[in-house]
């Protein structure tokens, strides 16, 4: 089992670790750092299993490290905490739950609501490329903007991308995608109309107005003229057997275990899909010192961008087509991932399995849209597989069919951080346009950009998105 | 195509795109070689040559490289994010070439340091010497320069920094 966790070069990365705090797990101090959550300093200690499931004891370790499932769960001073979303703190007591988890005593800080609701122009739900996107414009052009997001800080996946990026001048091509998160960030915090929450979450939508929840500040209700959804996407997970051991992680999760926290997800890895999320973790591994065992693909093709997989293989890792994971082995932690040629029906062929060794199994098996607060609204959704699930119904000026709902990135359907961007600023201007129609300046604006757009779309390693579109884009 | 199973360039498939300069343009100096084999919506080789040597019309086109207006300065290689373009100078007489290429892995090596060269699938297949290495701004990418054996002038396309006690 691998030990030394925290990485202490990176080519690319410099890693601003706060103030050392001890935090005691179990009785027993560890050192962790001010400004890392407490998944990654229990990681970074070298703790697999985070908690032990009621019924069948089986071990959990984290998954998503980003609040979105309940796998790394934990107890920290007599509450219930998911670990990932929740700041070390010096003195903190750490105990893993085994059996049923205690009911918390004390009332969430957070179900406390503030009487006075917030009115606002524009409530910018999700501070991606695409939410930082609409919000730059929109308050510059005057408009008064709550842009809320439920991680610690802007910028969505873009903080996590260590490679350069594609696309155009205008879409920061040449930069890093953490660069392009800090400098959007940057620009952002110079507008005086924008307001920023960040561990913010968009909970409900009500009558009265949308609740807004915050850890310290509370809950409160936002009576915007206007929203933007902008709340980007989830990991999917992948049906085998043992997949919940310890050890087995979503690649987004790796990557902000990786390079948000500096912490090494695993010493030997298998990552499972060729889309180029499993080919950037892969190469974002190669970077931080781990070596990649072998990506499996279950299609007879690579999924993601040649120049991506090039890039990998050129470092000697293979990429197993017509192949899928068929089981996780180990008993704390994973030990080994056993793959199996699949058929034409994508059935695993008996007698072709192989055990590859290996401490930790990535999946890389697509993003589902993370659309609930749109249906909440009443939005129209319909399921497209190619945009990766339930998408909203729009025009290409990124409107619902609810009045003042308007929609941007992924969570329209699972795209790229270029496009995410030309969304956001689309939608900026489909709102602008609703307060003063006749602005010819943000009428041609407009146009330039669903132009760009779709021009961006004209590749064909964008055919899957195109053919998806035409299911849900209308007028 | 091959290339989508294997995610290895071809030869073949550079020379039906018109990525490889003539041997004679070969022997005049440094020149790029573009392995950009499909039509990503990219186009950061057009914005950062400063000899118009790269044209694309749309930011979906693959491409199009003027071998006699390239001078291989690099500035390419430095900035492309898919790491597909390699400057080649064979200029020099006898047994020596240039492999100029972009490193994102670790602290470059220094001048003078020998280096294990990979092929397109991560082979090892022979030595060579860095010769020169630079960081560029905007990309905050290394371009290292590595004299080569002439002979795999087309097949190194990598290379991994001697360990420690390795001869």
């Amino acid at each position: 089992m691998f030990k030394q966790r925290r990485i202490s070069k990176h080519p690319v990365l410099r890693f601003k670790r706060g103030k050392e705090v001890t935090i005691f797990f179990e009785g027993k101090p560890l050192k962790a750092f001010e400004g890392e959550s407490l998944a990654a300093a229990l990681y970074a200690a070298g703790v697999d299993v985070f908690r032990w499931t009621p019924k069948l004891g089986r071990p959990r370790g984290p998954f998503c490290m980003v609040g979105k499932c309940g796998s790394c769960m934990v107890e920290v001073d007599g509450e219930v905490v998911r670990a990932c979303i929740t700041p070390v703190k010096e003195g903190m007591k750490v105990r893993r739950i085994k059996g049923l988890p205690p009911i918390n005593a004390r009332e969430a800080p957070d179900a406390a609501l503030n009487p006075s609701p917030l009115e606002v122009d524009v409530l910018i739900v999700g501070g991606g490329p695409a939410g930082m996107a609409a919000s730059e414009i929109l308050a510059k052009e005057g408009m008064s903007v709550l842009l809320v997001d439920d991680q610690p800080r802007l910028g969505g996946q873009l903080i996590k991308q260590t490679h350069i990026f594609f696309g155009s001048q205008e879409l920061f091509a040449g930069k890093r995608g953490f660069r392009i998160a800090e400098e959007y960030e940057k620009k952002l915090m110079s507008l005086s109309n924008l307001q920023v929450m960040l561990r913010t979450t968009a909970l409900g939508v009500f009558e009265e107005g949308i609740l807004i929840t915050n850890p310290e500040k509370g809950a409160r209700l936002v009576r915007p003229k206007y929203v933007v959804i902008s709340t980007g996407a989830f990991e999917n997970y992948l049906l085998f057997e043992n997949n919940d051991l310890p050890g087995v992680m979503g690649a987004g999760g790796a990557q902000t275990l990786m390079n948000l926290y500096g912490v090494l997800p695993g010493k030997e890895v298998v990552v499972i899909g060729s889309g180029n999320v499993g080919l950037i973790i892969t190469y974002q591994l190669l970077q931080a010192g781990a070596g990649v065992k072998a990506i499996i693909e279950a299609a007879p093709k690579i999924g993601g961008w040649l120049v991506h997989a090039a890039k990998i293989r050129r470092f000697g890792v293979p990429i197993i087509t017509k192949h899928t994971i068929i089981a996780a082995e180990g008993r704390d932690r994973v030990e080994a991932a056993v793959i199996a040629e699949v058929n034409e029906k994508w059935e695993p062929i008996p007698g072709t399995e192989k055990r590859i060794e290996c401490d930790t199994i990535l999946l890389a098996v697509g993003l589902t849209p993370n659309s609930e607060l749109l249906r909440q609204f009443g939005v129209t959704t319909k399921y497209v597989p190619e945009l990766g699930g339930l998408v909203p119904v729009r025009n290409r000026y990124m409107e619902t069919n609810v009045d003042g709902v308007f929609v941007a990135g992924d969570v329209s359907g699972v795209e790229e951080a270029t496009t995410a961007f030309i969304e956001g600023w689309i939608v900026a201007y489909s709102i602008l346009l609703k307060e003063n129609p006749g602005n010819k300046e943000w009428l041609q604006e407009r146009e330039r950009l669903v132009m760009m757009v779709e021009e961006y779309r004209s590749s064909p390693v964008s055919s899957k998105v195109r053919s998806g579109l035409r299911y849900v884009e209308v007028g | 195509m091959e290339e989508r199973v294997s995610g290895i360039v071809s030869l073949e498939t550079l020379r039906r795109l018109g990525y490889l300069p003539t041997e004679d343009r070969l022997r005049k100096g440094p020149v790029a070689i573009f392995e950009c084999i499909e039509p990503i919506p990219c186009n950061v080789c057009v914005l950062s040559c400063p000899f118009e040597a790269v044209k694309m019309e749309k930011i979906t086109d693959l491409p199009k490289v003027d071998f006699d207006r390239c001078t291989g300065c690099t500035l390419c290689v430095a900035q492309c994010p898919g790491q597909a373009i390699f400057v080649v100078d064979a200029s020099q007489d006898g047994e020596e070439a240039l492999l100029s290429l972009q490193y994102d892995m670790g602290e470059p090596p220094d001048p003078g340091d020998r280096v294990v060269l990979l092929d397109r699938e991560g082979n090892s297949v022979g030595e060579g010497k860095v010769v020169k290495v630079y960081k560029h701004k905007r990309s905050e990418a290394f371009v290292v320069t590595i004299a080569i054996p002439q002979k795999l002038l087309m097949v190194a396309r990598a290379f991994r920094k001697v360990g420690r006690g390795e001869s």
